[in-house]
């Protein structure tokens, strides 16, 4: 299970080489597992996460930034890896919704998302948890019009809203952690 | 144990949606994959003269160019049908890249296969055409002289003009008169997952569709006429929709494009619609303007409503969402006159969009009640029952049920109407002007037209499969549906699994028009009632069993054990019967056979929408500051998934009210904000906290469990009653929508 806050302060060296524009390796560490993807430099985080790494859990909803769904943590930031080139993320540390969870036991966020119904289609969901969890952490979820504002990024069309923020208060009030190290 | 129908179970796919689990139609594995991407038309009529495709078929990767020079042409272009009707329904009568005319702007002219998206996407951008363009019309404004009133609409499912009574008289004579024009911007759905299809060809007859779909048999009945195949020869699957809206209810040009590029290459190809491709390749709610023209007495009673509409459709079709229907049937009126007025554009055929027809049509009819309550000094509400009507005032026969004045009371009390000041701008907070409005809601039940199917399959273990090729795109229909199957067969919901999102399960109709979840329901219902009948029959004829010689009717199932109403101590469970008379399962295909339409009764949904706004006195922006929804929608099989659809639609009209345009660019024939970055929808500082009720309305006419849907009626009203409240804050009506803020300077 992923701890947000300790993502955050990881180390991330830089290197400054030329590679592509053909097919190159590139090496990326998702959910604490090193996988290495042959692409493009100009594949998106996104693409490659769902089309080479079966990681389709982050999903694509625009391609262009407009809506949240593609939210992912890198290096413990909230990143929209649709707008993210995999190969600018070597050397660091990609976690998706797929890391979440603790085996069967669902992070409390996730817990939350499900028993508030603060989906519907859930097409949305996996960024809105995303971002939800990274924003508890960061200390942006005081109260409801703080947490409207900063979700607003992660567009739900099937409007959950109201039970989006329901289970961020719950998640909130429980004490719940904003990374999953509960 | 206590009924799952009306519980609020968590949804049972929630678990997998929320840890990324879900597969999408775009997210199934397949292996040896390919991606195609759609080219399309940069001008909205006229042809295409030259085309050059050299340097995309070099590009790196590319497998194939497609054009309308060597894509093997369609069999059959099947007519434009609601999906509803239960066989093909291609979202428009036509279909692209068989010739080289252009007749709208986003017209798919070339498809490009690639080993890599990126590299389709690229080459995409090799093509070279040179086009002729002829003049287009893509407004309302540029040919409203030549608009024509179409025998009928909507596949041909509807009249283009309906009248009753003299209303040319009652005009005349009336002591009052509300006539008033409403404008509506187009409006796109944007489900969040854009339509993705991924086509397998598993030999040269056999094919399987991944397709993001409300109806996985209509694709298959579309693509079997398009393809030429029969429909054994076609599957579709969705597993997962990432929402619809309308969006995913007719069968575009996608799946089928798909198809036919798989065939081409030989290997599976998956294609996906870009954000902005979702503006042109599968329908929105068209431009319009509605004239309405109220006549009354001084008390305020309707003796006429006129209502014309005119809109834009396509080449192809005489397409009208159908805005008068509901508001033909919402109040008394003697005398009643509705004609839609058509213009011909260059326009993709306009489609479904969520409360398709009634998000518009009551707008028009609700803000016009209001004016009308205002001008003669009655209170709105007071002035809508008086109107009520106990009767289909189309027809004169009772409804099958309605709940309308109770929802109005209910919406009263839980949002505090009474007591109301009526006089605009009479409340101010700072530089907000405070307001409040409501209006009526109405959706009309449409059943199926065909017999809906559903499995149900019984093991010896005492759990049970349910099976129907009903989609799931966020309706809850799976979780209802498993609740469903639980009471029919007398056992806990952890004990049934539903199965749906294929055309090779039994056949039920697209989950369109609020009707998904009662057509499937009552398939469901009466394959497990069915069954567990069947094996109390098996039980009370079987010598070894407690029950033997027990009359049937006499005998209940719970937690899965068959006893005695009266001596629940006698009996035996499923599995018992079953082990000892070497049975595996039992099965049964329940099929429910929708009553006629007009089956003597009107069917329609009711409900009252109640808002308050403030809008800043300088700026003009307007907040909704809180939403009191009351709905009656017949029985409701599950109090949480049912109410976040009433509370989502209720947030969708506020985007219809305040937010949502698709703005025509007219010198390009172009949409000018095909994004979502400039297509406002609400977001989430946008969406207040929502109160939605339910009246428990019984109704045994329109299926055996009296549901009559919850999926679109939340739309209706809300954004009149946005209106109502900004002019009450303002004293300023509101004749367009959305309601930007110029609006109010
Ligand atoms: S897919 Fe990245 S923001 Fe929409
Ligand atoms: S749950 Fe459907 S878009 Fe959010």
């Amino acid at each position: 299970m992923k701890s947000y806050e300790a993502l955050r302060t990881a180390p991330n060296p830089d290197h400054a080489v030329v590679r592509g524009p053909g097919e190159v390796e590139v090496h990326l560490h998702v959910n604490g597992e090193s996988r290495t993807a042959i692409i493009e430099p100009r594949v998106s985080l996104l693409d490659a996460l769902r089309d080479r790494l079966e990681l389709t859990g982050t999903k694509k909803g625009c391609n262009q930034g407009a809506c949240g769904a593609c939210t992912v943590w890198v290096d413990g930031r909230r990143v929209l890896s649709c707008l993210t080139l995999a190969i600018t993320c070597e050397n660091r540390e990609v976690t998706t919704i797929e890391a979440l969870s603790e085996g069967d036991t669902l992070h409390p966020m996730q817990q939350a998302f499900l028993d508030c119904d603060a989906f519907q289609c859930g097409y949305c969901t996996p960024g809105q948890i995303m971002s939800a969890v990274a924003l508890l952490a960061e200390g942006h979820v005081g109260d409801d019009t703080e947490i409207g504002e900063w979700m607003s990024g992660n567009i739900c069309r099937c409007a959950a809203y109201p039970h989006i923020r329901a289970a961020i208060r719950r998640v909130r009030d429980e004490g719940g952690p904003g990374d999953a190290s509960r | 144990m206590s009924p799952a129908i009306g519980a609020t179970l968590n949804r049972v796919d929630g678990r997998f949606k929320v840890r990324g689990e879900s597969r999408y139609s775009a997210e199934v594995p397949v292996p040896n994959l390919t991606h195609a991407v759609v080219v399309n038309a940069k001008i909205a009529s006229g042809r295409i003269t030259a085309i050059d495709t050299s340097e995309a078929e070099r590009a790196e990767g590319v497998l194939a160019v497609l054009t309308h020079r060597n894509l093997s042409p369609v069999a059959t272009v099947p007519k434009l049908l609601p999906s509803l009707a239960g066989l093909a329904a291609p979202g428009q009568s036509f279909f692209p890249m068989q010739d080289e005319t252009i007749h709208y702007a986003g017209q798919p002219v070339a498809i490009v296969v690639a080993d890599t998206i990126e590299r389709a996407d690229h080459a995409g951008t090799l093509i070279r055409f040179e086009y002729a363009p002829t003049p287009a019309t893509t407004l309302l404004d540029q040919a409203r002289d030549q608009a024509y009133v179409p025998e009928r609409i909507f596949g041909g499912l509807l009249p283009g003009h309906a009248s009753r009574g003299d209303v040319a008289k009652a005009l005349a004579e009336a002591e009052v008169c509300v006539d008033t024009t409403y404008r509506f911007a187009p409006n796109h759905h944007n489900p969040i997952e854009p339509s993705a299809s991924t086509a397998v060809w598993e030999d040269a007859d056999r094919l399987t569709v991944y397709d993001s779909t409300q109806g996985p048999n209509s694709v298959q009945f579309t693509l079997a006429e398009l393809l030429g195949l029969p429909p054994i020869s076609i599957r579709v699957v969705s597993h997962a929709v990432g929402g619809s809206f309308g969006s995913k209810a007719m069968v575009w040009h996608h799946p089928a494009l798909a198809a036919l590029a798989a065939r081409h290459v030989g290997r599976p190809v998956r294609l996906v619609l870009t954000r902005e491709q979702m503006f042109t390749s599968c329908g929105h709610r068209e431009e319009q303007e509605q004239r309405i023209t109220l006549a009354a007495g001084a008390d305020g009673r309707i003796t006429a409503l006129r209502h014309h509409k005119l809109s834009l459709t396509s080449p192809f079709d005489d397409w009208a969402e159908p805005s008068l229907q509901s508001p033909s049937v919402a109040y008394t009126s003697p005398n009643y006159e509705g004609i839609y007025h058509l213009v011909r554009g260059n326009t993709i055929t306009p489609t479904f969009t969520r409360a398709p027809g009634e998000a518009t049509g009551m707008f028009a009819l609700e803000c016009a009640m209001d004016e009308l309550a205002e001008r003669i000094g009655v209170d709105p509400l007071e002035l809508r029952l008086r109107n009520y009507s106990a009767t289909d005032p189309e027809s004169g026969k009772p409804w099958s049920s309605s709940g309308l004045t109770e929802c109005y009371q209910r919406a009263a009390e839980l949002f505090g109407w009474h007591g109301r000041d009526p006089r605009p701008r009479s409340r101010r907070e700072g530089q907000w002007l405070i307001g409040t409005g409501m209006a009526s809601a109405l959706y009309p039940v449409t059943q199926p037209v065909n017999p809906q199917r559903a499995r149900a399959r019984l093991y010896n273990d005492g759990t049970a499969v349910v099976e129907a090729g009903v989609s799931e795109f966020g309706t809850g229909v799976f979780t209802a549906m498993t609740q469903v199957a639980a009471d029919g067969l007398g056992i806990p919901v952890e004990r049934v699994r539903f199965v749906g999102g294929s055309s090779d399960l039994p056949n039920v109709t697209a989950a369109v028009g609020s009707a998904g979840t009662s057509a499937v329901g009552s398939a469901v219902h009466l394959a497990t009632t069915q069954l567990r009948d069947e094996l109390i029959r098996r039980a009370v004829a079987d010598d070894h069993s407690p029950l033997r010689g027990a009359d049937p009717a006499a005998v209940q199932v719970r937690d899965g054990k068959m006893v005695l109403r009266d001596r629940p101590d006698v009996g035996e469970t499923y599995a018992d019967l079953m082990h000892r008379t070497f049975m595996p399962d039992v099965e049964v295909l329940g099929t429910w056979n929708p009553p006629p339409q007009d089956a003597g009764y009107g069917v329609h949904t009711f409900g009252a929408q109640m808002a308050e706004v403030a809008v800043d006195a300088d700026l003009g922006v307007v907040r909704v500051r809180r939403m009191v929804g009351v709905f009656a929608p017949g029985r409701v099989l599950n109090r949480k998934t049912a109410h976040s659809q009433l509370m989502g639609g209720m947030l969708w009209g506020l985007g219809q009210a305040l937010l949502e345009a698709t703005r025509m660019d007219p010198r390009m024939g172009r949409w000018a904000n095909a994004s979502l970055g400039d297509y406002l929808v609400p977001v989430n500082a946008d969406a207040p906290d929502v109160v939605v009720d339910t009246i428990e309305v019984h109704d045994e006419v329109v299926n055996p469990l009296g549901m009559k849907g919850v999926g679109e009626i939340g739309v209706v009203g809300v954004a009149a009653a946005i209106a109502n409240a900004v002019h009450h804050a303002t004293g300023r009506r509101q004749y367009e929508l959305p309601i930007t803020l110029e609006k109010l300077l």
